[in-house]
């Protein structure tokens, strides 16, 4: 559960458009109309070098298994960090770089 | 095998759960998507502007619904969408996100997957860093409803 997979590509011009797609496993289960206690995402937080360039607050609606699919321009040095944020605080991360020349 | 009190009323007690249960809920009847979009709104009045929102028409699996949402925006420092929200009409409740927009995305646009419970219509509240706000919506009808959990 929990383990983050993401796809942007290996290097990238400063200032070129880049697809980044994220996928998490996570039942996101709201509690609303199961018996199982309540186990969801808070947020999720994609940042470039340091700064956040696209973020998400998950409601009940969103769906198990939250994908996102979004489009940044490139700077250098091109480290990426995603971080999904459980309600009870946990944090799952992943780290990624773009070679951006 | 004895008749007990306690059996009894335990038994009873878990027939009342199950009438209880068994009464449909009206999603309208407890959904205050209008509330949640006025509390989004907070007093600002909706302007016109285009929202490209794609959902499908009709949804095999209301659990696993793809929604990209699109706008025409230069998406620079004094031009861009801050803010989409998604509203759900008819589940059990309005929220379904909340997309945060920067000046470093290259386009006003993003993907997700979201759960539709029944038959509605899905709402889009776009925030430009302008202070104006963009609406649109889209109907959508769903085979299996995806709200199971």
């Amino acid at each position: 559960m929990a383990t983050p997979r993401i796809r942007l590509p290996r290097s990238a011009s400063e200032g070129e458009e880049i697809e980044i797609r994220t996928l998490i496993d996570h039942p996101m289960i709201t509690a609303v109309s199961s018996a199982d206690p309540r186990d969801m995402l808070a947020s999720f937080t994609a940042t470039m070098n340091g700064e956040t360039v696209f973020s998400y607050d998950f409601g009940n609606g969103s769906a198990a298994n939250p994908t996102f699919t979004f489009y940044v321009r490139a700077a250098a040095p091109g480290d990426f960090s995603f971080v999904w944020t459980h309600e009870d605080g946990t944090e799952y991360r992943a780290d990624e770089s773009v070679s951006v020349s | 095998m004895t008749f007990e009190r306690r059996t009894f009323i335990k038994g009873a007690a878990s027939v009342a759960l199950v009438l209880v249960s068994g009464v449909p809920l009206r999603a309208d009847n407890h959904n205050d998507w209008q509330g949640w979009r006025e509390q989004l709104l907070a007093g600002r009045e909706v302007s016109d502007g285009t929202i490209t929102l794609d959902l499908p028409a009709v949804a095999e699996n209301g659990a696993q619904v793809p929604l990209t949402v699109k706008l025409d925006s230069p998406m620079t420092a004094e031009d861009h969408v801050t803010a989409i929200h998604i509203i759900a009409t008819r589940n059990p409740a309005p929220q379904i996100g909340t997309f945060h927009l920067t000046p470093q995305m290259s386009r006003a646009e993003a993907m997700t997957r979201i759960r539709v419970a029944e038959e509605q219509e899905i709402l889009v509240l776009a925030e430009l860093s302008d202070g104006r706000v963009f609406e649109q919506t889209a109907s959508i009808i769903v085979s299996v409803g995806g709200c199971a959990t």
